[in-house]
């Protein structure tokens, strides 16, 4: 039997399918309820509205059956509530190599923000702006390159 | 206190819901492609926002009613949204003036939902205030832009604050037994909306016409064309599933 963590882990975002659930920050926790034995995963969406979360739940009880656990339970919670600051450091560059621009760190209050320019993920400039502020899901903008002149999704800070 | 709640909690998300309903109504409309784009994912937030709040309505009521069934099996007397976001879209300017005033309003009440003692509701607040702050940033965005544009977009943009401000009074109706009482909103919505509008060149309606009942099931007439648009596949199909 695959360990349930790795299993669900391995899981990847149905809308942006070069990151797992885990990179993207929206696996919380994988345990076993003693008592059951069954597999409890638990899951936050990115958006409330997020259409992917039937999917994701749908493809974690389908990973963690192949891994052995059939009886596997899916729960979502809401709080803490989803931070782009949760997307790993592995995720992020699998996003900027997929020409997705990874968010900047979410300002704090009380913190002087300091902004700094998104850059284009396919030349790396930082002239860049933004053509809108939503994008072809509820998590991305679209930007635009000044320098190579493509244009690119950028994961919105949250 | 559960039925108090209960009602507190299903208007918020009928107010949810039927803003989500009308903004879905530009998709494939909107002036131009982003913005296309920009209404139906504040429709979809809002649509978020809705099942969560009409979810924990159902299980305060204990009657067994679900999402569901709250959205589509009520008729127009049973829903308790405020009278702002059933209003038809009108022109551009009249669904920024709504979306506006509808997030400078639910961004603190959200806020304040988050810190409240209702742990359910608190999860909910926390979770939509941040989708909140992008829907008051972009409509904002709008008003000035609108208002300080040409002359003929600065009468629209006049012309639909006008004719929505009216409708926002309703929104901070005293409420002292719910987990926050809107009344102690109204000072901050100002501070936020205010400035914008002088930015935007725009004049600050006054306060003498306030219309309201949409908390107590009393709408206009364009609630029930909206429930009918709805509501319509479910209550032909009852339990339908594809």
């Amino acid at each position: 039997m695959v360990n349930p963590r790795e299993a669900a882990a391995a899981v990847v975002d149905p809308e942006i399918r070069v990151i797992t659930i885990d990179e993207l920050g929206i696996l919380r926790s994988v345990e076993t309820d003693p008592a059951t034995g069954r597999v409890v995963v638990t899951i936050t969406p990115t958006y409330t509205g997020c259409p992917a979360m039937d999917v994701i739940r749908a493809d974690v009880r389908r990973a963690l059956a192949a891994a052995g656990h059939p009886d596997a339970e899916v729960r979502t919670v809401y709080s803490p509530a989803w931070s782009t600051d949760w997307i790993s450091d592995s995720g992020r560059a699998k996003l900027s190599a997929a020409g997705i621009a990874p968010p900047a760190p979410v300002a704090r209050p009380n913190v002087v923000p300091l902004t700094l320019a998104v850059r284009c993920p396919r030349c790396g400039s930082p002239e860049t702006e933004q053509v809108s502020r939503f994008g072809s899901t509820a998590c991305k903008a679209l930007w635009r390159c000044r320098s190579c002149s493509e244009p690119f999704d950028h994961l919105k800070a949250l | 206190m559960s039925a108090d709640l209960f009602d507190f909690v299903l208007g918020l998300g009928d107010d949810a819901l039927i803003a989500a309903q009308r903004l879905g109504e530009w998709t494939s409309r909107a002036p131009e492609m982003e913005e296309d784009i920009a209404l139906a994912n504040i429709a979809l937030d809002q649509l978020g926002a809705a099942r969560l709040l009409l979810t924990y309505a159902g299980e305060l009521e204990g009657a067994g009613r679900d999402e569901d069934a709250l959205a589509y099996l009520r008729g127009d007397r049973e829903f308790r949204n405020c009278l702002l976001v059933e209003l038809p879209n009108g022109d551009f300017a009249v669904t920024m003036a709504k979306l506006f005033f509808l997030s400078a309003y639910q961004l603190p009440l959200y806020d304040a939902l988050a810190g409240c003692g209702d742990e359910r509701l608190a999860a909910i607040g926390a979770k939509a205030r941040k989708e909140s702050a992008y829907h008051l940033d972009h409509s904002s965005l709008w008003v000035r832009r609108l208002g300080d544009g040409t002359e003929e977009s600065h009468r629209r943009m006049q012309e639909a604050v006008d004719q929505v401000w009216p409708y926002t009074h309703e929104l901070f109706a005293a409420d002292p037994a719910a987990p926050v009482d809107p009344a102690g909103l109204r000072a901050g919505f100002e501070a936020t909306v205010e400035p914008v509008l002088t930015e935007a060149t725009l004049t600050r309606p006054g306060d003498g016409f306030t219309p309201g009942g949409g908390r107590q099931g009393l709408h206009t007439e364009h609630l029930s064309f909206l429930l009918a648009e709805m509501q319509v596949l479910h209550r032909a199909h009852p339990g339908a599933r594809w």
